[in-house]
C-alpha cells in the first residue's frame, strides 16, 4: 500500500485542526489497491468540515467500493497551512482513508456545488502532481472529472477538466468505470481514445472534444469535433430512489463538522417551480423515498451511528408524502433505549434517562409547515427552524413562483412559537428580477409581523433574515437575467440595516455583495474565463468561499489581466436568440419552457406543482420517460398549497389552477 | 428523603494512533455517540437541553497519544453493571484507536472529579533529531534550573508563570528500538504545565515528537495511585498500538 502517513505524521502537529486529515471515520473504508482496479478519488473542494457530510460524495464511495472492479477513497482541500506544509516538504494531495496521494488515482472526482471552490479544484489538481490544463495531462495522470449542480454550466472550467457528469451519479459511476477498466485491461496508453470513448457515455461531457466559435464578442456555437461525440449531453436521473438506498453506512467523523447528524434523503428533485432556484429545475421530477424504507434507514442508521439527531432532507421535506408519520416514528423508535425515568436528584441536579432523537427538517415550505410537524419536532431537541420565503411580497413572490401567502408564513411561525419555539431564522433574496425598493422593504415588515406574533407566546420571541443576492444560474428561467450590481446590492441591504434600525427584535444577515458579485460573473460564463480562474489561483486565491479569504482584487486584477469585462458576464441581460453556454447540455428542460417562464415572471403569473397537477410539459419527464414517484395524490395539509388562494374552505381541496393567460397569449401570438 | 445517587462508572481508556490528532471536545463527542450505541442506562441531565452525565479527566493536548484517560459515567439508580463486560462493549462501540482498558463502579458521594483529584502525569516523548548529549545536558540544566519561565498568551495578554515547582522527575534514556525517550512527571497543582512547553524551555523545540501520557497519578499522603489501576494482563500491545 502506498501511503504518505509517516512522512505526514510528524506535519500534523504543526498545523490547525489536524483531525481533518485523519480519516478515521465509522464507515470510512481502507481499500487495497492493485493496477486492475479503477481507482476513484473523490474530492470535495473546501475543507473536510463542509465536504465530509457531503451526501453525494458518500453515496459514489460506497457505489464503488461494492464493485469487485474498483476502490475509492476521499480527499478535501488542505488548508491553507496543510497547503504551506505539504508544498515545503513536497508532499502531494492525499486520501483520508490511506494517505495515498492523489496522483495514484485513475480519477480525481471533484464535487462542485459552489462556483467560488473553482480556484480550489485547481489548487488540488496541482498539489496532486497533475497539470492544471486538461491539454497538458497525459496517460499515467489521473483524468480530472466534475459532477454536482455547478456542473450545468461547465464551461468556466472546460480547459482543467477531462470529464464533466451531469445528473444523478449512482449509475453513471459505474458505467464510466467500466470503460476505464476496459482501457486498463486493453494495456492503452491512449488517454484522447479513452476520453472518446468516455463521450460515449450518457451524462458524460468531454470539454476538450467541442469546438467554440464567438461572434462580435458573443458565443456563436459549441459543437463537437467529430460525429461520434454527441451533439447534445443529457443529464442522468435515477428513476426511482428506492432501489438506491445509499449511504448504507453513513460516515461518522470523529471530529465536529457541518451538518453533524444523521442524514437521510426522503427525497430527490421538487417541482414547486421557484424560478430561481437551479436545483428545484435540473434535478425534476419528485422521486420519493418509500416511507418503509426511510423508516428503516433512521432506524438502522441512529443504531449504527450513535447520533441523537436525524435530518430528514430534501429540496422541501414537508412535502413529502406522509411527512407526519415519519418523524412520529422516528420519535417512537428512538425511546425505549435504556432503563424508565428517574427523577432522583443529587447534587443540586435532577437525572433523568436518555432523550430521544430530534428530527431536523431542512428547507421546509412554510405552506407544508403545520402545528401537528412543529408538535412533533419539538418532542426531542428543538432544532433550529428556517423558513424561506424568498421575497418580501406577494407579487414578487408571484414573479419567482413562490406562491407562498403572508397568511401562510404567519401561520407556520405561529405554528413553531406555539410549539416553544423562541427565535427563527428566514431567509430572503435580494435582487430578483422587478424587484423595487417597496419589495425589499417587505422583507423588514414581514420580519416584524413575525416577532408580533412570538411575542405572544414568549417575551424573547426573535427573528434573524438572512438576506442572499441573487445569482442567476443556468436552467433556471431567470438564466437571461442581469444581475444586480455590487452597488445596487449593497443598497438594498442598508436600506434594510436602516429600517430595523431600532429592531432589537429582529437580526439582520447578508452575503457579501462582493462574492454575489463573483458568482455570478462565473455563473453564466463561458470558457474564455478559465485562465482568469487560473490567474487568480496562481496568485494564491484559494478558499474563495471563505469569506475571510475572498478577495476581489484577485478577480478584478485577474479579469483585466486577460481582457475579460466581469460586468458583461454578471450584468448583461441575455436576449432570446443568444447562445447560451450550455446550449449543449440538456437538464431536459425545453427552452422555450424556460423562456416562457421568464415572460409569465414578468407578468407576475404563477405555475402550479404539477406533481399534484396535470402535466404541463417541461420536458423533464418526457424527454426521459421519467415519472414522479409521489406516494400521495395530494399536497400536504396546511396552507394554501402554492395556489395563493384561500382553502380554507375545504380539508381537501386539491390545487387549484391559475389561469397560464399569458402564456396562452404568447402563444397564440408565435 | 436522601436522593439516590447514580451508580458512577469509572473508566480508564487509551487514545492511540491516528485518532490522537482529535481533540479532547472531539473525544467527548465520541464517547457521548458510544455510550448511546452501547444502549446503557446513563442518566442524562435534564433540563432544555440534555446532556449525558459524564465526567472526564484533565484534558490531553491535541496530537498527544495516552495509555491513560479516564472518565467517570453516571448511570441511572440500580444500574448494575458488569465491569469486566463493559470493557469490550464500550471498546467495540468507540471508533477504533480508543480501547478501554479497565472500569470500575466509584462511590459517587463526596467523591472528587478526576481534575481535582489528579495531582499529576507522566509522560513520554519519543525524541527525534537530537543527540544523546544535547539531550542530557538539556535534562541536567531543568533540573538544576531555579526557576524555568514559561510564557502563556491568554485572552490576550502575555503571562509568565514558573513551571520549575511542577517537575517531579525528569530523564532521557534509549528505549530497545534506540529511540531516545525522554520520561517526566508534571505537577498538575496549582497550575499543570504541557510537556511541549518543558521541552521549548529545554531548547529541544515545541514538537520535539510524538507524545504519550503514561499515567495520571494521585498523590495523597503516603499514598500513589492512580485512579483506576490497570486490570492484568494489560490490554494493549505496546508496539502494535505505537505503529
Amino acid at each position: 500500500m502506498t501511503t504518505i502517513w509517516s512522512e505526514l505524521e510528524p506535519l500534523l502537529p504543526l498545523v490547525q485542526r489536524p483531525a481533518r486529515y485523519i480519516g478515521c471515520e465509522d464507515g470510512s473504508q481502507t481499500p487495497s489497491h492493485d493496477e486492475s482496479l479503477t481507482s476513484w478519488l473523490f474530492c470535495y473542494p473546501d475543507t473536510y468540515e463542509v465536504g465530509l457530510p457531503n451526501q453525494g460524495l458518500q453515496i459514489l464511495y460506497e457505489i464503488v467500493n461494492e464493485r469487485s472492479d474498483a476502490v475509492a477513497e476521499r480527499s478535501y482541500a488542505p488548508w491553507s497551512d496543510m497547503e504551506e506544509q505539504l508544498r515545503s516538504h513536497g508532499l502531494p494531495l492525499f486520501s483520508v482513508d490511506t494517505h495515498r496521494p492523489a496522483g495514484e488515482f485513475d480519477v480525481l472526482a471533484f464535487n462542485l456545488s459552489a462556483e467560488l471552490t473553482y480556484t480550489n479544484v485547481l489548487n488540488c489538481v496541482d498539489l496532486a502532481g497533475a497539470p492544471v490544463r486538461s491539454a497538458e495531462r497525459e496517460h499515467g495522470h489521473p483524468l480530472v472529472a466534475i459532477g454536482g449542480h455547478c456542473t450545468y454550466n461547465p464551461e468556466p472550467l472546460a480547459d482543467f477538466v477531462d470529464l464533466v457528469v451531469l445528473g444523478d451519479g449512482e449509475e453513471v459511476v459505474s458505467e464510466i468505470t467500466e470503460v476505464i477498466s476496459a482501457h486498463k485491461r486493453a494495456g492503452s496508453t491512449d488517454r484522447s481514445a479513452l476520453l472518446v470513448a468516455l463521450s460515449q457515455v450518457e451524462g458524460v461531457y468531454v470539454p476538450s472534444l467541442y469546438d467554440v466559435t464567438y461572434a462580435d464578442g458573443l458565443l456563436a456555437s459549441i459543437s463537437p469535433v467529430q460525429t461520434t461525440v454527441p451533439d447534445t449531453i443529457e443529464k442522468r436521473t435515477v428513476s426511482d430512489l428506492g432501489e438506491w438506498p445509499y449511504p448504507k453506512s453513513q460516515l461518522v467523523p470523529v471530529t465536529e463538522v457541518v451538518h453533524d447528524r444523521l442524514n437521510v434523503e426522503v427525497f430527490r428533485g421538487c417541482t414547486r417551480g421557484c424560478r430561481f432556484c437551479q436545483a428545484g429545475m435540473i434535478t425534476r421530477p419528485v422521486r420519493e423515498r418509500p416511507a418503509e424504507q426511510v423508516r428503516t434507514m433512521v432506524q438502522d442508521g441512529l443504531k449504527r451511528t450513535g447520533y441523537d439527531e436525524v435530518a430528514l432532507t430534501s429540496l422541501s421535506t414537508a412535502d413529502f408524502s406522509g411527512l407526519d408519520q415519519v418523524v412520529t416514528d422516528t420519535f417512537d423508535l428512538s425511546q425505549g433505549c435504556g432503563a424508565a425515568p428517574s427523577e432522583s436528584p443529587t447534587d443540586g441536579q435532577t437525572l433523568a434517562s436518555a432523550p430521544g432523537v430530534s428530527v431536523s427538517l431542512p428547507s421546509l415550505r412554510v405552506d407544508a409547515f403545520t402545528v401537528d410537524v412543529a408538535a412533533q419536532i419539538q418532542r426531542g431537541k428543538r432544532t433550529g427552524l428556517t423558513f424561506a420565503p424568498e421575497a418580501g411580497s406577494w407579487r414578487l413572490r408571484q414573479v419567482i413562483n413562490k406562491l407562498i401567502t403572508e397568511e401562510d408564513l404567519y401561520t407556520a411561525v405561529d405554528s413553531a412559537y406555539s410549539q416553544g419555539w423562541r427565535r427563527m431564522k428566514l431567509y430572503f433574496l435580494i435582487g430578483l428580477p422587478t424587484e423595487t425598493d417597496e419589495d425589499t422593504l417587505g422583507i423588514a415588515r414581514l420580519a416584524r409581523n413575525c416577532v408580533e406574533i412570538g411575542k405572544k407566546y414568549h417575551q424573547s420571541a426573535s427573528v434573524t433574515i438572512s438576506v442572499g443576492g441573487f445569482v442567476p444560474k443556468a436552467f433556471t428561467p431567470f438564466q437571461w437575467f442581469g444581475q444586480n450590481t455590487m452597488t445596487e446590492l449593497q443598497r438594498k441591504v442598508n436600506l434594510l440595516r436602516d429600517d430595523l434600525r431600532r429592531d432589537r427584535s429582529v437580526k439582520l444577515k447578508w452575503h457579501d455583495p462582493k462574492a454575489t458579485y463573483i458568482e455570478g460573473f462565473v455563473s453564466r460564463a463561458d470558457r474564455r474565463i478559465g485562465p482568469v480562474i487560473e490567474t487568480v489561483w496562481r496568485n494564491g486565491g484559494t478558499f474563495q468561499e471563505w469569506s475571510e479569504k475572498f478577495d476581489l482584487d484577485l478577480w478584478i486584477d485577474a479579469a483585466a489581466e486577460h481582457g475579460i469585462n466581469i460586468d458583461d458576464y454578471a450584468h448583461r441581460h441575455r436576449t432570446e436568440d443568444e447562445v447560451l453556454p450550455w446550449d449543449h447540455i440538456s437538464a431536459g428542460l425545453h427552452k422555450d419552457f424556460l423562456w416562457q417562464e421568464w415572460r409569465d415572471a414578468l407578468n407576475e403569473v404563477g405555475l402550479e406543482d404539477c406533481r399534484w397537477t396535470p402535466c404541463y410539459d417541461c420536458g423533464a419527464c418526457t424527454g426521459y420517460a421519467l415519472e414522479h414517484v409521489v406516494a400521495s395524490a395530494t399536497p400536504p395539509a396546511g396552507g394554501s398549497q402554492g395556489t395563493g388562494q384561500d382553502l380554507s374552505t375545504g380539508s381537501s381541496v386539491p390545487v387549484a389552477l391559475l389561469p397560464r393567460s399569458a402564456k396562452a397569449t404568447a402563444e397564440a401570438t408565435t | 428523603m436522601s436522593p439516590i445517587p447514580p451508580v458512577r462508572l469509572r473508566a480508564r481508556f487509551s487514545k492511540l494512533g491516528k485518532i490522537k490528532f482529535t481533540s479532547h471536545r472531539d473525544t467527548a463527542r465520541m464517547w457521548e455517540r458510544a455510550l448511546r450505541r452501547a444502549e446503557m442506562p446513563i442518566a442524562y441531565t435534564e433540563g432544555f437541553s440534555p446532556r449525558p452525565k459524564v465526567h472526564f479527566g484533565l484534558a490531553l493536548r491535541t496530537g498527544y497519544a495516552s495509555y491513560a484517560e479516564f472518565l467517570d459515567i453516571d448511570h441511572l439508580p440500580g444500574t448494575e453493571i458488569d465491569v469486566v463486560a463493559v470493557c469490550d462493549r464500550l471498546t467495540d462501540c468507540l471508533p477504533a484507536g480508543l480501547t478501554v482498558t479497565a472500569a470500575e463502579t466509584i462511590d459517587p458521594v463526596g467523591a472528587d472529579s478526576l481534575q481535582e483529584m489528579v495531582t499529576s502525569c507522566t509522560y513520554e516523548i519519543h525524541l527525534a533529531g537530537h543527540d544523546e548529549t544535547e539531550v542530557a545536558d538539556a535534562v541536567s540544566w531543568a533540573l538544576a534550573a531555579d526557576e524555568i519561565p514559561v510564557t502563556r498568551i491568554r485572552k490576550g495578554k502575555e503571562k509568565t508563570a514558573d513551571l520549575r515547582p511542577t517537575l517531579h522527575h525528569l530523564g532521557a534514556r534509549p528505549n530497545a528500538d534506540g529511540v531516545l525517550v525522554l520520561e517526566m512527571e508534571l505537577g498538575t497543582q496549582p497550575r499543570g504545565f504541557r510537556p511541549d512547553e518543558l521541552t521549548a524551555a529545554m531548547g529541544l523545540g515545541e514538537h520535539p515528537g510524538p507524545v504519550w501520557r503514561t499515567m495520571q497519578i494521585i498523590q495523597t499522603e503516603g499514598e500513589r495511585r492512580e485512579p483506576l489501576a490497570l486490570r492484568p494482563p494489560q490490554a494493549i500491545d505496546h508496539q502494535v498500538q505505537m505503529a
